[in-house]
C-alpha cells in the first residue's frame, strides 16, 4: 500500500485561495482524516490528491513519486464519493466487476475478486441482484465493493456517510473502520463531523479558511489543541475559553482572573495583554466553597452525566459533571479546575502559548 | 395554554399502521419530546393534533374539547417546521407580525409590535427585526420560524424536529433556547425528534414511539435508568446499551430473562470473564473500547488515557444489569 505526503500544496480558484501552503504526511495503511467546516478546504484538498484537482503549487507524493500533475487514472487511487453512483441498469456483481472488465481482466480472474469483495463486505447474497432494490446500506456496501476491488494503492473517501441518517451513520462508520483494520488500506477521509474524525481516524488535519490548523492524533488534538479553532471544534460541548488580561513570564504556572489565582501548566514562553484561559468540560467541577465562583444557568441530563452552563465573571462556562450530582438552576456554585489539562491561547491570534503541557506538540 | 390528550388514537396510509391505539397526555405546561426513528409515527402524532391530517378512529382533545372535527385553524395550534419557511421579500419584523395579521386573530397593530418585540428579545433577535429574512444566518432564520409560532399564545406548540437541519453549534445553542423559553412562557409543548439528546435535555416527559405504537412515557431520568422494553433501552445512551444473551456476565437473571442490558458504564473491568479488546476509540473526554467476549461485540468506557491496544485481553463483569424476555419486555 502507500505513503502519501503533502508537501506546501496551494490551490487558487482566480482570485480565491482554496488551500494555502498545506502540509501533512498520511502513513502507510492510515486511516486519515481531512476535518473542518464546509469551505474550509478539505475537499480541494482530497481531490488534489485523488487529481481531480491540479495545485496551483506544491508536491504531492505517492509512495516517494511525485503525482501532482499526473491524470487521476495515472494514480492508483480509488474515490469513493457522498453520493454513491452505480450504475443503475447493472446488478450488483456487474457493478462491482465494471472496473476489472474496463481494464481487460480475464473474466475466471474478475469471477475470483468479486467473490472475494463479497465476502469482504458480507453482500455475498445479493450478487445477482439489481441495484434498484437494494436499501441504502447495501448500496453504499456495493460502492465501496467497486472501489475496493481495484486494489488500489490507497482510498479517497468524500464524506461517505453524510447523507444518511445518524443511527445507520453510525453502524456504517463502525464497517469502515472494521473493513479498513482487515485489509489495512491507506484512506483518506474527508469530514466535517468531529466525531466522526475522532471516532474513525488514526490522525487528524483539522483545516479551517484554506489552513491546516492542526496535524495530529484524535487525543493529542483534544488535549492540546493548536489553536482556539481546534479547541472549540473539536469536544462537544467545546473547551471553555474564559478571557482575562495581563502578563506572563516562561516558567509561569498560576494565572489571575479578576483576582482569583488559577493553576496551569508551566509556561514555556512570555506574554502580555489579552488572553485566554482554556479548559475543557469534563476538567471542571462543581464545589460547595472554593474562591472562583458562578451562577448556575441551565443544566442538562445526557444519561451518566449532565452538562451544567455557569455564569462567571470571566464569561458563560459549561461543566460535564456526574449526573447524581444535585445541580439547581440559579444557585451559586464554586468552580475548581484541573490545573495539568489547562491550554493558555492568545486572544488576538487564536495560537495556543507554550506550556509543559503541549510542548513538543506544538511547532512554532 | 392547555393539555392535549389522545385516546385511542389510529391512523393508516394504505396498508401502512401510522399509528395504533396511541393513548397520550401532554400535561398544560409540560414540554413532551417524542423521540423514536424514522417511520415510528412521531410526525404523523403532530400532524394529527394540527388537523393537518385526520384519524381513522380515537379522539383528540386539546383544553378538554374534543377537536376531531375542528379545522387546522379552529383548533389554535401552532406548528413548527424542520424546513423553516419565511417570507424572504419580508423584513423579520413583517415575517414575525404575520401570524397575527391573520383575518381570524384581528390583532391591533400596538399590540402585534409589542409581542413582536417580546418575542425577538426571547430569541435574542431584537437587533435583526428590520433585516430582510434572505440577510439572515441559518440559524438566526430558524429562530425567526419559531418565533411566528411565539407570538401567538395557543393551546399548544407543535414542533417537528426544528433543529435538525442545523449544525451541531447552533443545535446546542437553540436547545438551551428553546428549553428557556418553555420556562420562561410557561407553555405546553410537543416536540418530536429523533436525536436523542434533544429528548434527554429539553423534556420534562419523553414518549418513545416504535413503529405507531407508544411504548414508554416519563421523564428522560426514567426512561435512562429504566427502560420498559429493550428496544427503549437502545433509543437512549451513547454508546448504545450492550444486550447479550443472560448468563454470559452476569448469573443472576431472574426467570424468563433471556437478555441483559448493561450500558457501557455499567461494565466493570478488572473481574470477571475474559475479552479481547478489538478497537479503541479516543474521543478526548472518553475512550470507547470494543470488546469481543466469545462470539459477542460488548462496548465500553474507560479512562480517556487509556493505553490499551488491540489484541489485549481484559477482565469485565456485569453492573446494575437489566433484564429482558425473549420478546424484549422488561424482566425484574
Amino acid at each position: 500500500m502507500a505513503e502519501i505526503v503533502v508537501q506546501n500544496v496551494r490551490k487558487e480558484f482566480g482570485d480565491f485561495v482554496a488551500v494555502r501552503e498545506s502540509s501533512f504526511t498520511v502513513g502507510d495503511g492510515e486511516f486519515f482524516m481531512l476535518l473542518g467546516p464546509s469551505g474550509c478546504g478539505k475537499t480541494t484538498t482530497l481531490r488534489m490528491i485523488a487529481g481531480l484537482e491540479l495545485p496551483t503549487s506544491g508536491e504531492i507524493y505517492l509512495d516517494g513519486e511525485e503525482i501532482s500533475q499526473q491524470p487521476p487514472s495515472e494514480r492508483d487511487i480509488a474515490f469513493v464519493f457522498q453520493m454513491f453512483a452505480l450504475y443503475p441498469h447493472m446488478n450488483v456483481r456487474k457493478n462491482i466487476s465494471y472496473p476489472l472488465v474496463s481494464q481487460g481482466m480475464p473474466r475466471a480472474q474478475v469471477r475470483e475478486k468479486v467473490a472475494e469483495v463479497a465476502r469482504i463486505l458480507g453482500i455475498g447474497d445479493i450478487l445477482d441482484r439489481p441495484v434498484g432494490g437494494l436499501s441504502g446500506g447495501d448500496r453504499q456496501r456495493v460502492a465501496l465493493g467497486r472501489a475496493i476491488v481495484r486494489e488500489p494503492k490507497a482510498f479517497m473517501m468524500d464524506e461517505p456517510l453524510g447523507a444518511l441518517d445518524a443511527e445507520f451513520r453510525e453502524r456504517m462508520a463502525e464497517e469502515l473502520r472494521a473493513l479498513h483494520d482487515r485489509m489495512g488500506a491507506t484512506t483518506v477521509y474527508v469530514t466535517h463531523d468531529q466525531l466522526e474524525a475522532m471516532q474513525m481516524g488514526d490522525k487528524i488535519v483539522v483545516m479551517n479558511n484554506a489552513v491546516v490548523e492542526q496535524f495530529g492524533t484524535p487525543q493529542e488534538i483534544y488535549d492540546k489543541p493548536a489553536t482556539m479553532f481546534v479547541a472549540d471544534f473539536i469536544g462537544s460541548p467545546p473547551m471553555n475559553f474564559l478571557g482575562f488580561s495581563g502578563t506572563l513570564a516562561s516558567g509561569d504556572t498560576v494565572a489571575e482572573l479578576g483576582g482569583h489565582q488559577m493553576a496551569m501548566p508551566e509556561l514555556r514562553e512570555s506574554v502580555a495583554g489579552n488572553l485566554v484561559f482554556g479548559v475543557r468540560p469534563e476538567h471542571i467541577q462543581l464545589v460547595t466553597d472554593g474562591s472562583y465562583r458562578g451562577e448556575v444557568l441551565a443544566t442538562e441530563y445526557l444519561g451518566t452525566t449532565q452538562v451544567v452552563t455557569i455564569r462567571t465573571p470571566n464569561g458563560e462556562v459549561k461543566a460535564r459533571i456526574n449526573s447524581d450530582q444535585p445541580v439547581k438552576m440559579g444557585e451559586a456554585v464554586g468552580l475548581a479546575f484541573n490545573p495539568a489539562t489547562v491550554t493558555l491561547f492568545d486572544e488576538g491570534t487564536g495560537r495556543a502559548l507554550r506550556s509543559s503541557l503541549n510542548e513538543g506538540v506544538l511547532h512554532g | 395554554m392547555a393539555e392535549v390528550q389522545l385516546s385511542n388514537v389510529s391512523k393508516s396510509f394504505g396498508k401502512t399502521n401510522a399509528l395504533i391505539d396511541m393513548d397520550l397526555t401532554v400535561p398544560d405546561g409540560a414540554f413532551v419530546v417524542l423521540l423514536g426513528p424514522t417511520g415510528a409515527g412521531k410526525t404523523t402524532t403532530l400532524r394529527l393534533i394540527a388537523g393537518l391530517e385526520t384519524a381513522d378512529t380515537g379522539e383528540i382533545r386539546i383544553g378538554g374539547d374534543v377537536v376531531n372535527g375542528l379545522t387546522p385553524s379552529q383548533r389554535d395550534v401552532a406548528m413548527v417546521f424542520q424546513q423553516y419557511s419565511l417570507y424572504p421579500h419580508m423584513t423579520v419584523r413583517e415575517n414575525l407580525a404575520f401570524p397575527l395579521r391573520s383575518p381570524i386573530l384581528k390583532t391591533p397593530e400596538a399590540e402585534i409590535a409589542n409581542l413582536v418585540q417580546r418575542v425577538a428579545d426571547v430569541l435574542h433577535i431584537p437587533d435583526k427585526l428590520d433585516n430582510k429574512a434572505t440577510e439572515l444566518s441559518g440559524g438566526e432564520m430558524q429562530r425567526v420560524s419559531i418565533g411566528r409560532a411565539l407570538v401567538r399564545d395557543p393551546q399548544v406548540y407543535l414542533m417537528d424536529e426544528p433543529l435538525s437541519s442545523l449544525d451541531a453549534k447552533l443545535r446546542a445553542d437553540l436547545r438551551l433556547e428553546l428549553k428557556r423559553i418553555h420556562a420562561e412562557l410557561a407553555a405546553t409543548l410537543l416536540y418530536v425528534t429523533h436525536d436523542q439528546i434533544e429528548a434527554l435535555t429539553m423534556a420534562s416527559h419523553v414518549g418513545v414511539l416504535d413503529h405507531g405504537r407508544l411504548v414508554q412515557f416519563g421523564n428522560p431520568r426514567e426512561i435512562y435508568e429504566n427502560p420498559n422494553t429493550a428496544y427503549v433501552a437502545a433509543r437512549l445512551g451513547q454508546p448504545r446499551i450492550n444486550l447479550l444473551p443472560v448468563g454470559l456476565l452476569e448469573d443472576d437473571a431472574p426467570p424468563g430473562a433471556a437478555r441483559v442490558g448493561l450500558r457501557p458504564e455499567n461494565i466493570r473491568q478488572g473481574d470477571g470473564r475474559d475479552a479481547t479488546v478489538t478497537r479503541v476509540e479516543h474521543l478526548g473526554d472518553q475512550t470507547r473500547l470494543h470488546l469481543k467476549l466469545g462470539n459477542h461485540d460488548v462496548v465500553t468506557l474507560t479512562d480517556p488515557h487509556s493505553t490499551l491496544a488491540p489484541g489485549e485481553i481484559l477482565r469485565i463483569a456485569a453492573q446494575n444489569p437489566i433484564f429482558f424476555d425473549a420478546e424484549g419486555n422488561r424482566v425484574t
